[in-house]
């Protein structure tokens, strides 16, 4: 086996070196009647070549986004990566290093968690940012669980523009958890719902998403108001991060924490993970965040170094009293992060936002010209919310089978009926084409004619 | 002909007395300082060429950006050079032996990155129509075949992000399950020895957490868990137990303690970490587990990356998995039915919500099922024999100087000393841990388990060559004799040789600097001036 060092020789001298006679002595404590003699259901060892093969063909079934013309978002966008992201985080050095435990031996990936965490902070318009999460959807229910620590309150207010699977995620754990409650509200495609009337003196946190799951951008800075007025948490979310270049900062309008889905900058689509989930909060909360982080200090000969801290927050230490059992953050995928944001700094992602705002709004034109088809919000970023008079599921089988991905069907996420079964949710990136709109406004007309 | 035209001789000559100098910069040789992109960035320029849009009219309402964002670029070749002078400052398993206990850190194929870049895998969006990624779903449905024929189940949650998540969807469909039948307990059993992960995902999921003490050989004994059991009657919502445990030992009476939990009506979690040690020599799913995580970045080797992504698919046994999480796979034959929502629900199937968004690290499903595919049930099975073999190897060459808390005995896939070889030395666990680093090795696992005073968990993996493990054993074993012998000096303040010495963690805590801010101008004493 070509991943294996040892040869037969090898395995029997050594063996001999440790006293026993097989192999099975050194699993003799395994009780007898479940040991295995073999594995005879699954196939047997393969070539690189085999695996090669076989694995390609299964992706060759799948369409990918580069392939066609191609406008879905909603939690997930497609970007250009510089080639140079992708072959750093390839480095031995970075790939193949384990969480820095032993900072002596790992500042390469200290130092760019430092420089990672400043990145985010400075572009949520935060204190401080930790060093990853998961992701957006599993940051957000952390970030709501942060909020009940730090209030010592446990009802949540979601917003009805955040992403659906997004607010299952936060039901989910706080379902689980004794005394917490989840006051979600209706899909709001307008960023019209009244939260305000939500927020009372038992609510530890409002959750609210901009841009929206469904494109709109909210006002944040009356929500957070109220939320201060109760001695609640205001839980900025977003999902696409190239906004941030263009729109005012969650920090700058009063957020308490930022949470996001950092994927569009550095990282592929690959099918909705590997991601990397962005955190930031005030300075004065960081003991009661969730996840690693790496502080300054100096080594012992003056010389600045890099280090995990705060650690008795966390599980390998407190255990039961933990701030979160998070281990793990998302290195690789914060390196792709911050690598890509070296490489655009802060006017790079200005134009890059510019260039993904005047794509979306230009694909708005477009579709909005195609009989019966109205683009519902008032203000967006890259992504918007289109109502069609035919089912928004039936519309885009239909332009898939024309060659055009449009967007995801709302009633795919959200089942509560109604109005949502006719909208879509379409994003326009820096990838798409004058051509793309076109294809994409003309297939649409063909399936409503 | 020479290639050197400039005639110059390059023999190595005396070696001479050593360099009595620093260097300018501070460099030596390839060990280079990096400073931090905000000191050596531009605000005025940028790393990837953009045109800027033409013009047009904004539809942002009043949500414009009042300050522009501060972040400084690099350009291409200053972004290449920062970071592969940083990543040389990493150790990593392409450059050594990486013996952490617990963790797993072997081979990293390259293969499984290449597949993982396939834009059928790597481009494709985790929302476009069902019906033009049916590829991705075959995919998750042959790593889960391969998860569930390993560990002897019938079902597996895929969607968890890492360990620890694995961890906590598990406890929560044991929440839900003992829910749905009516039932409310409150505690949670765990081991003394176990990862923290395990008592901080109990307590996340709302449960009170009772230590069980591990017994003088290492293991847990069947009457401790039964007399926790009887002490919290009906009370006991699950028992988490790591097998093989962290002491880097097989639990002998793990059938019996999870007969005793299934028989006062709680569940049985195993903390799947340790599995390398025995894909292909036993099921966890015949040891009577309910539920069980697996580190696909452990076992299954996708890369570390500097601390994840993870990805912690969770195996279930047939009691739990009515109640695995959305989204998952139902087979229908041979067609696969992805199930998003509650209104897909056939009758039974009561999942307990939904971990994450989307369906989980597809990227990492597709390097491990590589990697399985590659070893087959043949390769996997030689792969924890050689796990289990190089630990104990290690074992045997170190056992007559260092200590076994245990006495000798076989290891499985890691072997656990304490530090009591030391006593009297005047050398800390930690200061032989940090030689370790002047000879060229991360050092192995340290203080944990907790059971065992000043811990080393050492865990070579099946990547290692004997010749490697012989230098490995050779040197600690100099390590050993030379802290017996007094030579402290080798120890105190270790490492010398790293590109950095001993960290100031207490300062770090004490007081936390989290991101760069831009230094406050240096004033000009007007004396000076």
């Amino acid at each position: 086996m070509r991943y294996l060092p040892l040869s037969d020789n090898d395995r029997a001298d050594m063996l001999a070196r440790i006293g026993v006679d097989s192999i099975d002595e050194l699993f003799a404590d395994i009780p007898e009647a479940v040991r295995l003699e073999e594995l005879t259901t699954l196939p047997r060892r393969k070539t690189e070549m085999q695996v090669e093969r076989q694995l390609s063909a299964m992706a060759n079934k799948n369409v990918s986004a580069g392939s066609l013309p191609f406008f879905v978002g909603a939690g997930a966008y497609k970007h250009h990566v510089p080639a140079t992201v992708d072959h750093l985080i390839q480095r031995s050095e970075f790939l193949t290093s384990y969480t820095p435990y032993q900072p002596e031996i790992t500042q390469g990936t200290l130092q760019a968690l430092f420089e990672f965490q400043t990145q985010v902070a400075n572009l949520t318009g935060m204190e401080v940012a930790n060093a990853s999460m998961y992701d957006g959807s599993t940051g957000t229910a952390e970030a709501v669980l942060m909020a009940h620590r730090v209030t010592r309150k446990k009802k949540a207010v979601l917003s009805g523009g955040l992403h659906p699977q997004y607010r299952e995620v936060v039901e989910g754990v706080s379902a689980k958890l004794p005394g917490a409650s989840v006051a979600a509200l209706p899909a709001d495609p307008t960023g019209t719902e009244d939260i305000l009337a939500q927020i009372d003196d038992e609510t530890s946190c409002v959750v609210v998403q901009s841009p929206s799951f469904y494109g709109q951008l909210i006002d944040l800075k009356p929500i957070a108001e109220k939320a201060h007025k109760h001695k609640a948490l205001l839980i900025a979310v977003f999902t696409e991060v190239v906004s941030l270049g263009l729109l005012e900062s969650p920090g700058a309008q009063g957020a308490d924490i930022v949470v996001g889905e950092g994927q569009s900058i550095g990282n592929p689509l690959t099918f909705g993970g590997p991601y990397v989930g962005l955190f930031a909060t005030r300075q004065k909360y960081i003991r009661n965040m969730p996840g690693r982080v790496c502080g300054e200090t100096t080594d012992a000969e003056g010389k600045r170094g890099f280090v995990l801290t705060l650690s008795t927050r966390e599980q390998h230490i407190r255990r039961d009293k933990a701030t979160s059992n998070i281990c793990t953050n998302s290195g690789l995928c914060s390196l792709a992060f911050t690598i890509h944001m070296t490489l655009l700094g802060g006017k790079g992602l200005a134009r890059l936002a510019r260039i993904n705002h005047m794509s979306a709004v230009a694909l708005a034109d477009a579709l909005s010209a195609v009989d019966g088809v109205e683009v519902l919000n008032s203000a967006y970023f890259n992504e918007f919310t289109i109502r069609t008079p035919k089912n928004a599921h039936d519309v885009i089988e239909a332009l898939a089978a024309k060659g055009v991905l449009g967007g995801v069907p709302v009633c795919r996420l959200d089942k509560s009926g109604g109005d949502i079964d006719n909208l879509i949710v379409v994003a326009s990136t820096e990838v798409n084409t004058d051509e793309d709109r076109a294809a994409y406004a003309q297939a649409l007309k063909e399936v409503l004619a | 002909m020479t290639m050197n035209h400039q005639g110059r001789p390059t023999r190595a000559g005396e070696a001479g007395p050593p360099m009595p100098h620093q260097t300018f910069t501070g460099n030596k040789a390839l060990d280079m300082e990096e400073p931090l992109i905000f000191e050596i960035g531009h605000m005025d320029n940028c790393g990837v060429d953009l045109d800027e849009p033409m013009d047009f009219v904004p539809r942002l309402g009043n949500h414009m950006r009042s300050e522009p964002v501060e972040l400084p670029a690099l350009s291409e070749p200053e972004t290449m050079r920062h970071y592969v002078r940083m990543s040389r400052n990493n150790y990593a398993i392409d450059s050594g032996l990486y013996p952490l206990g617990s963790c797993t850190m072997k081979h990293n194929p390259r293969l499984n990155e290449k597949m993982a870049r396939l834009p059928g895998f790597a481009d494709i969006h985790p929302l476009q129509p069902i019906s033009t990624v049916p590829g991705a779903f075959e995919l998750i449905s042959e790593l889960a075949d391969w998860l569930m024929e390993l560990t002897g189940t019938n079902a597996v949650a895929m969607s968890p992000k890492a360990g620890a998540h694995g961890e906590q969807c598990g406890m929560m469909s044991i929440k839900h399950a003992i829910a749905a039948k009516g039932e409310e307990r409150s505690i949670v059993l765990v081991p003394e020895s176990a990862h923290g992960t395990n008592p901080a995902t109990a307590a996340l999921v709302g449960y009170k957490v009772v230590s069980i003490p591990a017994r003088e050989d290492g293991t847990v004994a069947v009457e401790a868990v039964i007399e926790k059991i009887e002490a919290h009657a009906g009370q006991v919502a699950a028992l988490m137990l790591t097998n093989p445990n962290t002491c880097g030992l097989f639990e002998p009476e793990v059938i019996e303690i999870a007969n005793a939990i299934h028989e006062a009506g709680g569940y049985f979690y195993c903390d799947g970490a340790n599995f390398n040690a025995i894909v292909g020599k036993a099921k966890p799913g015949d040891l009577g587990i309910d539920a069980m995580h697996i580190n696909l970045h452990k076992t299954f080797s996708t890369p570390h990356g500097g601390g994840g992504p993870g990805s912690g698919p969770v195996v279930l046994s047939d009691r739990l998995a009515p109640y695995a999480p959305l989204p998952f796979i139902r087979k229908n034959g041979d067609e696969l039915e992805v199930v998003e929502t509650t209104d897909q629900l056939k009758d039974g199937e009561q999942p307990f919500g939904r971990m994450t968004a989307f369906f989980g690290q597809m990227g990492m499903y597709v390097r491990a099922l590589s990697y399985m595919q590659s070893h087959g049930s043949d390769g996997l099975k030689q792969a924890s024999e050689d796990a289990v073999l190089n630990a104990n190897y290690v074992r045997v060459g170190l056992q007559d100087l260092m200590t076994l808390p245990f006495g000798v005995k076989p290891c499985m896939h890691e072997v656990l000393f304490d530090d009591s070889f030391l006593n009297d030395t005047g050398v800390s666990t930690l200061d032989f841990a940090k030689a370790m680093i002047d000879e060229g090795y991360h050092p192995m696992t340290m203080y944990f388990p907790l059971v065992v005073s000043g811990a080393m968990l050492i865990e070579p993996t099946e990547s290692e060559s004997r010749a490697s493990l012989d230098l490995f054993v050779a040197t600690m074993r100099d390590l050993v004799m030379s802290a017996k012998a007094g030579e402290k000096d080798r120890f105190e303040g270790a490492p010398f040789l790293a590109p950095r010495r001993r960290l100031d963690e207490t300062a770090a805590a004490r007081k936390p600097i989290l991101k760069w801010v831009a230094p406050e101008p240096t004033k000009v004493e007007p004396e000076l001036a």
